[in-house]
């Protein structure tokens, strides 16, 4: 099952990729038709989902692959990933609608888009470290020539940068998975062996080293501050298909990384480094906030907002290996929000993205100074934009609240210190509020008469998006009721 | 103590196949010369599926024991032998028909032979015979197949291999005067005894010669200009068959000397990152392909290194060399078939769009630099992942760091000749006529990545092959 929804989006790239007659309309809807029936086959995989216990995968597979170094295919997933699992699915069925009427090279865009999508699926079910890695990597191969390929502005030299910077955080990445190969006994790359195992539990130091190199690695896809530098340029110069996925999804695979291998293998580094990394997130979340507060382009400060909201996520999750006294329900709530974070982080910049897109396909430009009063001739692209910009702020009824909350909640009752980050939030909503009042309020002017209102494909690309939101900010248990189990499960082997 | 000539039956094949190409293409009209092509074929499809077979029997030694025919050895005919095939297909396009061609053939067969006997000796005289038979054909095909570039190529290659086979040979007389062998059973046990700074011009003296036939640093410099000057069939064989046979030597060697005295390790692994370092910096600013990819070859060699630093500490080191000689074998000949494919751009400027022109050849350049760089799932990076695992379960977790550094370095220049291939097309791209190139090269270039990726993916059958033995 879950091999095949990793493979069925790559197989039909590949066919994609290989038929030369294929008309652009057949690739548009072939996209899209894989699209939909992925979504159908996770919804049936979340229908089907019960929570396998601690350390344990459901739909779990396994095959041997190199068993002479210990490397198997071993795909499965859990409550921390089937929500990723289902997010990356919904946000490139919104990409594909969105592109039904993109004009430029529509089969290549189809099969590299569907070859982006089962890589990043391949990365959130895969449960051996070379298979994450073969399918982390491939990510950024992928994403290099959305960004190269498809890209505005200086797009060459953004994904030159972004490449290179994601290409040295993987690199960190493996040498992290081959020091825990070497450290396990016997060795393996197994990840539920490992986390069985923990290796270097009795090693501080190289336990350290090796947690370094793959906080660094993770800590450059994720991205969080100082190894944020390829972001803002690698988003603004992406299409809006392209900065959707890459906001959306690949950056979780840095998140993820961190509750699916670096926490439970190496708990003891983790909770050695448990400060630093509450201090990077805090870092993360107030320089993020700041900076893009201070943006006049309207893409360029989506994607700083991008940095701020995955800094919540680095500061629970920091914050979860402070073990101090009776909090262990305060580390599991952190977790869920962290968990809550990427997903609805995922929906919410998808969201944004895409709108950012049709600004540029309408006007040709991000740049908020050049819109004004944009609500009147386009009520539906305000209004949608509105409650991207709300549920990015964290407003309640949306899903960033459910996140955030429960983010700052777990942490300050773990670590007082943590509430420091709370600017954060008030910054942020400061800035969508004044980047909501300089575009669509106010005379309409510059590049706003004339701006066509959203049309069928845009609204039904992004208004799902958001109205997914809506649903887990209105009714969270849906979501929550499969990720706590394995946030208890994964606060247990932090804490062990 | 006995010959046991059949243990030999694939040198054997491969050096009658070259006689009998040599011979009889002299009979041959100009134009059914692609006889002589096809018998070469037949000879080291020949060769190529003897080895395999005793690569299934036991392991043992012919020749009273200066010549192991274990896996390592078996390894690495069937790996050179299937290299000098996908060579014969890149040199279909580019000699057919030529004056010279049969004789190209020959010579690439002995040249092979050489490499052969190189990668399966374990005495030092044997050593230099491989060296000799293996270096002397290889200045004959530079100088043949690259016009007047060609012969400074040939000359440098000849300069630079004169003097590293005369450092062989002098290593070899000081290790035999200090500890009265040849062999490396016996020199295990003489070395250690022996004065240590005596030992240590000798052994340098040996790695240097060696080095010269892998083309890794310090003794590389001709590599490139080879890989520029000469025609792309000796490029191609010359960046990728003699390395095979010169780094299982290496290996052997260092595992030889390294037996009583570990600094020999740390001599490899730094001569490692000397090849890595001056392979991928030197390449970044390159504008020629085949300089380019003779510079990465160089880097290549480095990565070859790491395993040798972990002999005798790590059971990863051989096989993962092993199979690191295979999947760089492929790649490297995919990455020259598509230079061969498109002989007349030779300016990384004139790749730019080329995907709109000939897709395929730009998916083959893809996979083929993608798997230069360790992308997975290329056989390349299988190959790095295991060498660098075993070189930090050697020991050395520092040189496991400077593998990835030099993997992202090399990224850089890789990216420079693929990125613009998959650019928009520009006027002058969209208006450039289509050139029929050479459907030879093309088709060599499209089996060789496919098959780098095949070995990636379905890696297991390969590695439980290498994995079985130890060295003899």
């Amino acid at each position: 099952m879950l091999s095949l929804i990793v493979f069925l989006p790559l197989a039909v790239a590949v066919v994609v990729a290989a038929v030369p007659s294929l008309g652009a309309a057949a690739a548009r809807w072939a996209w899209v038709a894989v699209s939909a029936v992925e979504l159908v086959l996770v919804g049936v995989l979340w229908a089907g989902y019960e929570d396998p216990g601690p350390n344990g995968l459901a739909f779990e597979e396994q095959v041997p692959w190199i068993p002479g170094v210990g490397s198997s295919y071993h795909v499965g997933v859990d409550g921390l990933s089937l929500p990723l699992v289902a997010m990356t699915a919904v946000v490139f069925l919104a990409c594909a609608v969105y592109a039904l009427r993109d004009g430029e090279r529509p089969r290549a865009q189809t099969a590299l888009f569907l070859f982006l999508q089962g890589v990043s699926l391949g990365v959130f079910v895969a449960a051996d470290l070379i298979v994450f890695f073969v399918f982390f990597d491939l990510s950024i191969v992928g994403m290099y020539f959305v960004i190269a390929g498809w890209g505005h502005g200086n797009a060459a030299r953004s994904a030159l940068k972004f490449f290179l910077y994601t290409f040295l955080g993987s690199l960190a990445l493996l040498l992290g998975f081959i020091g825990l190969y070497v450290a396990s006994d016997p060795h393996t790359f197994d990840i539920l062996e490992l986390v069985a195992a923990t290796p270097l539990e009795d090693n501080p130091l190289a336990g350290g080293l090796v947690l370094a190199a793959i906080l660094v690695g993770l800590a450059v896809k994720t991205p969080t501050v100082p190894f944020h530098t390829w972001l803002p340029p690698a988003h603004t110069d992406a299409p809006a298909t392209g900065s959707a996925v890459l906001a959306g999804v690949l950056l979780k695979m840095g998140t993820y990384g961190f509750v699916r291998i670096a926490m439970p293998i190496l708990p003891e580094a983790w909770r050695g480094w448990a400060w630093v990394i509450v201090v990077v997130g805090i870092v993360s979340v107030l320089y993020g906030a700041f900076v893009a507060l201070a943006q006049t382009n309207l893409k360029r400060m989506i994607a700083y907002t991008s940095v701020n909201h995955m800094g919540y996520i680095i500061l629970a999750l920091g914050a979860v290996g402070l073990i101090a006294g009776d909090t262990a329900q305060a580390r599991s709530v952190a977790v869920t929000g962290a968990v809550v974070q990427m997903v609805s982080h995922g929906l919410i910049t998808a969201a944004l993205f895409l709108l950012a897109g049709v600004m540029r396909t309408r006007a040709g430009t991000y740049d908020m100074g050049a819109y004004g009063g944009l609500a009147t001739p386009a009520p539906r692209f305000a209004a949608l934009f509105a409650i991207a910009a709300f549920a990015s702020l964290g407003l309640p009824g949306l899903s960033g609240f459910i996140a955030e909350f429960q983010i700052f909640a777990g942490s300050i009752a773990v670590a007082p210190v943590t509430a420091i980050a709370l600017p954060g939030i008030l910054i942020t909503a400061a800035l969508f509020l004044l980047a909501l009042q300089r575009v669509f309020t106010g005379p309409t002017q510059g590049q706003s008469p004339g701006f066509a209102d959203l049309h069928g494909r845009e609204l039904w690309s992004v208004g799902p998006l958001l109205a997914l939101s809506l649903l887990i900010g209105v009714l969270p248990q849906v979501l929550l009721g499969v990720i706590e189990p394995a946030s208890a499960a994964l606060v247990d082997l932090v804490g062990r | 103590m006995q010959m046991q000539p059949a243990l030999l039956l694939p040198e054997i094949f491969t050096f009658l196949g070259g006689l009998v190409v040599l011979l009889g293409g002299s009979f041959l009209p100009r134009d059914r010369q692609w006889i002589a092509r096809a018998v070469a074929a037949l000879a080291l499809l020949g060769a190529a599926t003897a080895a395999a077979l005793a690569m299934a029997g036991p392991a043992q030694t012919a020749f009273s024991g200066t010549f192991a025919v274990d896996t390592a050895t078996g390894a690495a005919r069937v790996i050179a032998a299937l290299a000098t095939l996908l060579v014969l297909g890149v040199a279909s396009g580019e000699i057919a028909d030529s004056p010279r061609e049969s004789d190209t053939y020959a010579l690439l067969l002995f040249a092979t032979t050489g490499v052969m006997v190189l990668a399966g000796t374990t005495d030092l005289l044997v050593l230099i015979v491989g060296f000799l038979l293996a270096s002397i054909p290889l200045y004959g095909i530079v100088g043949l197949t690259g016009g007047r570039s060609g012969a400074e190529a040939a000359m440098k290659t000849y300069l630079m291999g004169a003097l590293s086979g005369i450092l062989l040979m002098l290593g070899v007389t000081l290790l035999y005067a200090l500890t009265g062998a040849t062999d490396y059973t016996q020199l295990k046990d003489e070395l250690p005894g022996a004065p240590a700074a005596a030992v240590g011009a000798g052994v340098l003296c040996v790695l240097t010669g060696l080095l010269f036939k892998a083309g890794g640093a310090p003794v590389h410099f001709w590599i490139p200009d080879a890989a520029q000057g000469t025609g792309v069939t000796a490029a191609t064989f010359l960046t990728t068959v003699p390395k095979i046979g010169a780094l299982v030597a290496i290996y052997r060697f260092v595992a030889t000397i390294s037996a009583g005295n570990e600094t020999w390790l740390i001599v490899a692994a730094v001569l490692a990152t000397a090849s890595m370092l001056q392979g991928n910096l030197a390449a970044y600013w390159q504008r020629d392909p085949r300089r380019l990819l003779g510079w990465s070859t160089v880097a290549q060699v480095g990565f070859l290194l790491v395993p040798v630093a972990a002999v005798g500490r790590s059971d990863l080191a051989l096989p993962s060399l092993l199979f690191y000689l295979a999947a760089y074998a492929l790649t490297n000949v995919a990455a020259f078939a598509v230079t061969a494919a498109l002989p007349e751009r030779r300016d990384l400027t004139a790749y730019r769009g080329l995907v709109h022109e000939r897709p395929g050849l730009a998916l083959a350049l893809l996979v083929a630099l993608l798997g230069l760089v360790g992308t997975p799932p290329t056989a390349v990076f299988v190959g790095k992942l295991t060498t660098t695992t075993a070189a930090w379960d050697g020991g050395h977790s520092w040189l496991a760091l400077l593998v990835m550094l030099n993997s992202l370095l090399s990224l850089f220049y890789y990216l420079r000749w693929f990125g613009p291939v998959f650019a928009r097309p520009t006027q002058e791209s969209a208006t450039r006529r289509r050139t029929g190139g050479d459907a030879w090269a093309a088709a060599t270039a499209g089996v060789a990545a496919t098959a780098s990726l095949a070995l990636g993916v379905l890696a297991d059958p390969l590695w439980t092959a290498l994995a079985t033995s130890p060295l003899l």
